[in-house]
């Protein structure tokens, strides 16, 4: 993305964020943040996860009422306005679109119809969707994206989904367009694809903000970068006079330690699959004969874009289901009746990807919560009876050697932050030294902090004996960590010859250099 | 503007504040109804009153009537507690009440300290069996369980009708569709002379202490509140999720059946079709009002009974229509949900500013909040 | 066998079945109107009662017919309220805020029903709605009898089927609704009020539930009785998971059912001396039972049914 803007092209400011600030309880996740859009232009927002980009933005859109501050917008005149706080629909008229992080699409009506969605007033007796299609085509062939649109939306892959998103903003003819997170579905290539349209549009007078935790492509795709740190805007700087480190500084706030893996010997096989089939939620996400070997103190990683069979692959090692064909093998002894239980026997511990649907119970205690895998454990329950004081004694130990941070082990888990919650569930897995481990997106919303955190924990069971299965869709995450790395694609896996990232790309999106497709 | 704010997590006040309360309101908008009837207001909350506490057999017959509301009080409590939406226990109950009649009512002749213990056995397992019909049905096929126990109700209650005419029917019961008494070594003792409260009553107090126990302290509890509050989770971590919901399903359905052999066994003596005045479904207010909690439930269904018996003898004094037990009982549910939620959550007026705060000041304290 | 048949063969056995299908058919579209926005309305029952309690009650008191039918809408529209209060922008239980409402309107109904008029030996009558008699149509050979001898009431509901039909698949307002019970955040992100969306769509259909409780009082028979509508409610939400929440779908279940009761009534009076009464009417209830099991396997909630949304839940 050619750094240099374009002359002729007026510096005008078509958006301006005024010192917003949102707080949610006790924690103010926005402060008093300033940021000037200008027409044309591509600003990237960069801070780790946690830092308050997706709220600050949340609150541009709408769907957040600020309690502080304020945003104009430029109308067709150039000339800047209030834009009435809290009602998407105000957005909306203004020309700002936003394609959001985990996409809001519905998945029972075909494109079309999410992108006509609220367009049309709900007092109106028909419908126009001839005229619409013929709309959306033209819009299509101008921007370059491209999608199905009588299909069904639940049926179409990420990147599809995707592209009907951007679609639906510009249907409502959005000049400012934000996107939060959007090359983390997408392999290197179709990220730099979407960069290239989206460069298409901005000559045509777009102008995007992009949210990212990502420093490579920020510095890759961008014009503009804004940084933030806990809610605050901490540097603003042209990417062209941008360092890496220098960024990378003021996103974290110190420098960041480097995670440093040794060498190690391989041991005997811990974890098998073999032939395994298993037919997931579409045709590409089932696994079909799929052969897979961990052997102790090695970490393979799993790199891949989602909706590729990660969920089935993970949903088996877990014991969430069984396979429909082959074996499932820990310590070379195949399991008879996998399921959960039998894993957690077996040995196999599982930090899972959604940790608040399958990893904690929000509602009962930390306590209760960090026993919950080993209520047959004769320390946790006696003929059937709870040992509550030795619980909490347990559970109070594990809390400070995993520095799980919150109300207290009597709480409701719930109110524990994300990185506190993914510490107790490290806490509950490792606390039963696993000779198997599968990490499914560990470090998924986490700052760097507890990223590292938990990276550094993997690297230590790995380093006492352990086998890892790390399924990440962060390709510099596994990168980082797994001794080996496959690419899993129509629920199959290849072998990374390389770890150079463009072949790796490739891979990702179906295509080995020189392989047969 | 209003805005709702999650509190981090409701004092014990409020827990327990929020089911009386909503208590007082259902019983203070029954005075609309009964304005509505042309009733003066007052004097009928005093014959109410009366009703209930007048005189110690008026007391006793709230006993009376709190013994089957426990047991479906507690039914739906540890049902609900586990998301197993058992709407059924008014068949159960029918069941454990035929079952009792069955067995009791002279099929065998065997001593009361066999006998007693038999009906009481053979109406929960009979009970359990009727929940668990919609429980295979909703593991094995995905069913839901609302409607299945729902429209059970009606096919047990046509059972039982038909049961009633055949074989159940007492031969020297003049024709009418009742069945043979239970026999007198059968019989749960009365525990004071000339009053109807028996010995179910203690039974139930009996199983409401040890449903509370269970539910705190087992393993089986502790599986219970796991798949109700997150049946995922509590799946990945290992919970066998359908083997919970079916021994949930058998606990549930046996505590419903009790209620039938206790009024069977305890009060009536026999069995009609009108056995029951809703018990079941009231057994869920009785629940909801105890905030699922085997202990509250307890002081609920005293509540409940006394709402029925007050409101009973007041319409005799009156000529108000007795349905307005049951306007108050359904008010006292909708009034402990929406109190249930200003518990968990709490109404600001906005925008809110705290004090001396401006754009770009220092904040409080951060949890970093991912 | 023979006499299946040749009650198959008669003209009353299908009248009689779009009779007792009217109810369901308009108890299945309220609840479909419900579910598609995300919401379960277990106020159905009591809706029922209330519709069939206020519109007879109107006609007593003189209001007309479609008079009566108006009030029972609006009565059915008013608990909907309350259960659409309580479950969306609240966000509390849905299975217990709708057995709430549904133990609520019964109870009031009852009450305010015994309250007005006095136990009396047999319940007071109106003059129902009569059989619509169309000049020409209702002579024709087979459908006449059937299709045009049935009352205002029975017409309405199938000229519901087709609205309901017409304003989900081919109205910006039904874009929306099947929007919102998909995933709320998509119509929210498009500026569209998720919570007024779903409030509008429990008030319309839980009118639409009422008027089954009217045909009940108004044209099936002309009295208010206790335990009259007698779970018929909860037959229609078996019925909207078997229909696929498909209005179309929902009036050949209706449908369907209706003739299977019609069927039961018949073969009792001929086979009733072997078999017990009593079989026939549980008839119906296991009926549903088995449609419903059949249809869970590969049913299709609603993604956001049960699921309460507010805004700003990111």
């Amino acid at each position: 993305m050619p750094p240099a803007r374009l002359e002729n092209m007026a510096s005008d400011t078509v958006l301006r964020l005024d010192g917003l600030s949102k707080r949610f309880g006790p924690v103010l996740a926005v402060d008093g943040v300033r940021l000037d859009l200008r027409r044309g232009e591509v600003l990237a927002l960069l801070g780790e996860n946690g830092a308050g980009k997706t709220t600050l933005m949340n609150m541009l859109f709408g769907h957040y009422m600020p309690d502080d501050g304020r945003v104009e917008v430029a109308g067709p005149d150039g000339v800047l306005r209030p834009l009435p706080p809290g009602h998407p629909q105000a957005a909306l008229a203004a020309g700002i679109g936003m394609v959001h992080q985990h996409f809001t699409l519905a998945e029972n009506l075909d494109a079309l119809d999410n992108i006509l969605l609220g367009s049309e007033p709900l007092r109106t007796l028909r419908r126009h969707r001839a005229a619409a299609r013929r709309r959306v085509e033209g819009i299509m062939r101008r921007s370059g994206l491209v999608a199905p649109l009588e299909v069904p939306v639940g049926r179409l892959s990420v990147g599809e989904r995707q592209r009907v998103e951007i679609l639906k903003a510009l249907y409502r003819d959005a000049r400012i367009l934000v996107l939060d997170e959007p090359t983390a579905v997408l392999t290197p290539q179709e990220a730099d694809a979407l960069f290239e349209n989206i460069g298409a549009m901005t000559r045509d007078g777009l102008s995007v903000i992009f949210i990212s935790h990502k420093l490579r492509e920020v510095l890759a795709f961008s014009q503009r970068i804004a940084v933030l740190r806990h809610g605050r805007k901490v540097g603003e700087i042209a990417t062209a006079q941008a360092d890496e480190r220098q960024i990378a500084r003021l996103m974290v706030g110190a420098d960041t330690p480097g995670i440093a893996r040794e060498t190690l010997e391989p041991g005997a096989p811990v974890l098998e699959l073999a032939g395994v089939s298993l037919r997931g939620r579409s045709a590409r996400d089932s696994l079909s004969g799929l052969d897979l070997r961990v052997r102790a103190r090695e970490i393979v990683g799993i790199a891949g874009v989602s909706g590729n069979g990660q969920g089935a692959l993970a949903a088996v090692v877990s014991g969430l289901r069984r396979p429909e064909a082959g074996q499932v093998l820990i310590d070379g002894a195949p399991v008879a009746r996998p399921d959960p239980r039998a894993m957690i026997r077996a040995g196999v511990g599982r930090i899972p990807e959604d940790r608040h649907r399958d990893g904690i119970v929000g509602a009962m205690s930390v306590a209760e919560n960090m026993v919950i895998e080993r209520l047959d454990s004769p320390e946790v329950a006696r003929r059937g009876l709870l040992q509550k004081r030795r619980i909490r004694a347990h559970a109070e130990a594990l809390a400070r050697e995993y520095d799980v941070r919150g109300p207290g082990i009597e709480a409701p888990a719930r109110l524990l932050s994300g990185g506190n919650i993914q510490k107790l569930i490290l806490a509950r897995v490792f606390d039963r030294a696993p000779g198997v481990i599968l990490a499914n997106q560990p470090t998924r919303g986490l700052d760097m902090g507890a990223a590292a955190e938990v990276a550094r924990r993997l690297l230590e069971a790995r380093a006492r004996g352990a086998g890892v299965l790390l399924i990440s869709e962060d390709l510099d995450e596994v990168l980082r960590l797994a001794d080996r790395i496959f690419v899993i694609h129509d629920g199959r896996l290849h072998e990374a010859a390389s770890r150079e990232r463009e072949a790796i790309g490739l891979m990702m999106a179906g295509r080995a250099a020189g392989a047969a497709a | 503007m209003m805005r709702i704010e999650p509190r981090e997590a409701p004092g014990r006040l409020l827990t327990l504040g929020v089911p009386v309360l909503s208590a007082l309101v259902a019983l203070a908008l029954a005075a609309i109804p009964l304005m509505l009837a042309g009733a003066p207001v007052f004097a009928a909350y005093g014959e109410m009153a009366r009703g209930v506490f007048g005189s110690l057999f008026a007391f006793s017959e709230v006993l009376t009537r709190t013994t089957p509301l426990i047991f479906t009080g507690l039914a739906a409590a540890l049902a609900f507690r586990a998301k197993l939406w058992n709407i059924g226990a008014e068949g159960q109950l029918y069941l454990g009440a035929m079952a009792a009649v069955a067995v009791g009512a002279g099929a065998l002749d065997v001593p009361g300290w066999v006998l007693m213990p038999l009906i009481v056995v053979l109406g929960a397992a009979a009970g359990a069996a009727g929940m668990m019909v919609p429980a295979v049905l909703k593991t094995r096929f995905g069913a839901d369980e609302v409607v299945t126990t729902l429209l059970l109700n009606f096919i047990v209650l046509i059972f039982v009708q038909m049961m009633l005419e055949g074989p159940l029917k007492d031969p020297m019961g003049l024709g009418w569709p009742q069945s043979a008494p239970i026999l007198d070594q059968g019989m749960l003792p009365q525990l004071i002379p000339r009053m109807r409260v028996h010995a179910g009553l203690i039974l139930a107090l009996v199983l409401a202490a040890v449903a509370q126990f269970m539910l705190a302290r087992s393993v089986w509890g502790f599986r219970l509140r796991a798949v109700g509050e997150n049946a995922h989770a509590a799946r990945h971590a290992g919970i066998g999720v359908n083997r919970t919901m079916l021994s949930v399903a058998a606990v549930s359905g046996g505590l419903a059946g009790l209620a039938g052999v206790s009024e069977v066994a305890g009060l009536k003596g026999y069995l009609t079709a009108d056995l029951s005045p809703g018990f079941g479904y009231t057994g869920i207010v009785v629940a909801m009002l105890a905030g699922l909690s085997p202990a509250g439930v307890v002081v609920s269904a005293l509540f409940i009974a006394g709402v029925f018996v007050g409101a009973d003898s007041m319409s005799r004094a009156m000529g108000v229509s007795s349905y307005l037990a049951d306007l108050v009982v359904s008010m006292a549910l909708l009034s402990v949900l929406v109190g249930g939620f200003f518990a968990r959550y709490r109404l600001r007026l906005g925008p809110e500013r705290p004090p001396g705060r401006g754009p770009g000041q220092a904040s409080g304290k951060e949890q970093g909040h991912g | 066998m023979a006499d299946i048949v040749q009650i198959l063969l008669s003209e009353s056995f299908w009248a009689a079945s779009l009779r007792i299908a009217t109810p369901l058919i308009f108890g299945v579209l309220g609840a479909l109107m419900c579910e598609r926005s995300g919401v379960l309305n277990l106020g159905i029952e009591g809706i029922f009662v209330a519709g069939a309690m206020a519109g007879w009650m109107a006609v007593w008191l003189g209001a007309g017919l479609w008079g009566g039918v108006v009030v029972a809408a609006l009565t059915g529209a008013c608990f909907g309220l309350i259960h659409a209060v309580l479950t969306v922008p609240l966000g509390l239980s849905q299975h217990v805020s709708g057995l709430g409402v549904t133990l609520f309107a019964t109870s009031a109904s009852y009450f305010a029903y015994r309250t007005a008029l006095p136990n009396v030996s047999s319940p007071p009558r109106i003059e129902p709605f009569r059989a619509l008699d169309i000049p020409v149509l209702s002579d024709l050979p087979v459908l006449g009898p059937v299709l045009f001898q049935q009352t205002a009431l029975t017409w309405l509901a199938l000229i519901l089927v087709g609205i309901v039909w017409y304003v989900l698949e081919r109205t910006p307002l039904g874009v929306a609704i099947k929007a919102v019970g998909d995933n709320p955040d998509s119509a929210d992100a498009q500026g569209l009020s998720v919570q007024g969306l779903r409030i509008g769509a429990v008030v319309a259909g839980s009118a639409l539930m009422a008027l089954g409780g009217a045909f009940l009082t108004m044209s099936a028979f002309d009295a208010f009785f206790f335990g009259m509508v007698n779970g018929r409610g909860w037959i229609c939400i078996a019925l909207v998971i078997f229909a696929s929440w498909r209005p179309g779908k929902a009036l050949a279940g209706a449908l369907l059912f209706g003739a299977f009761d019609a069927l039961q009534v018949r073969l009792q009076t001929q086979v009733g001396a072997l078999v017990p009464g009593q079989l026939f009417l549980m008839a119906p209830y296991v009926l549903s039972i088995i449609a419903l099991v059949v249809a869970a396997r590969r049913a299709e909630y609603p993604r956001a049914l049960l699921k309460p949304w507010f805004k700003g839940q990111r």
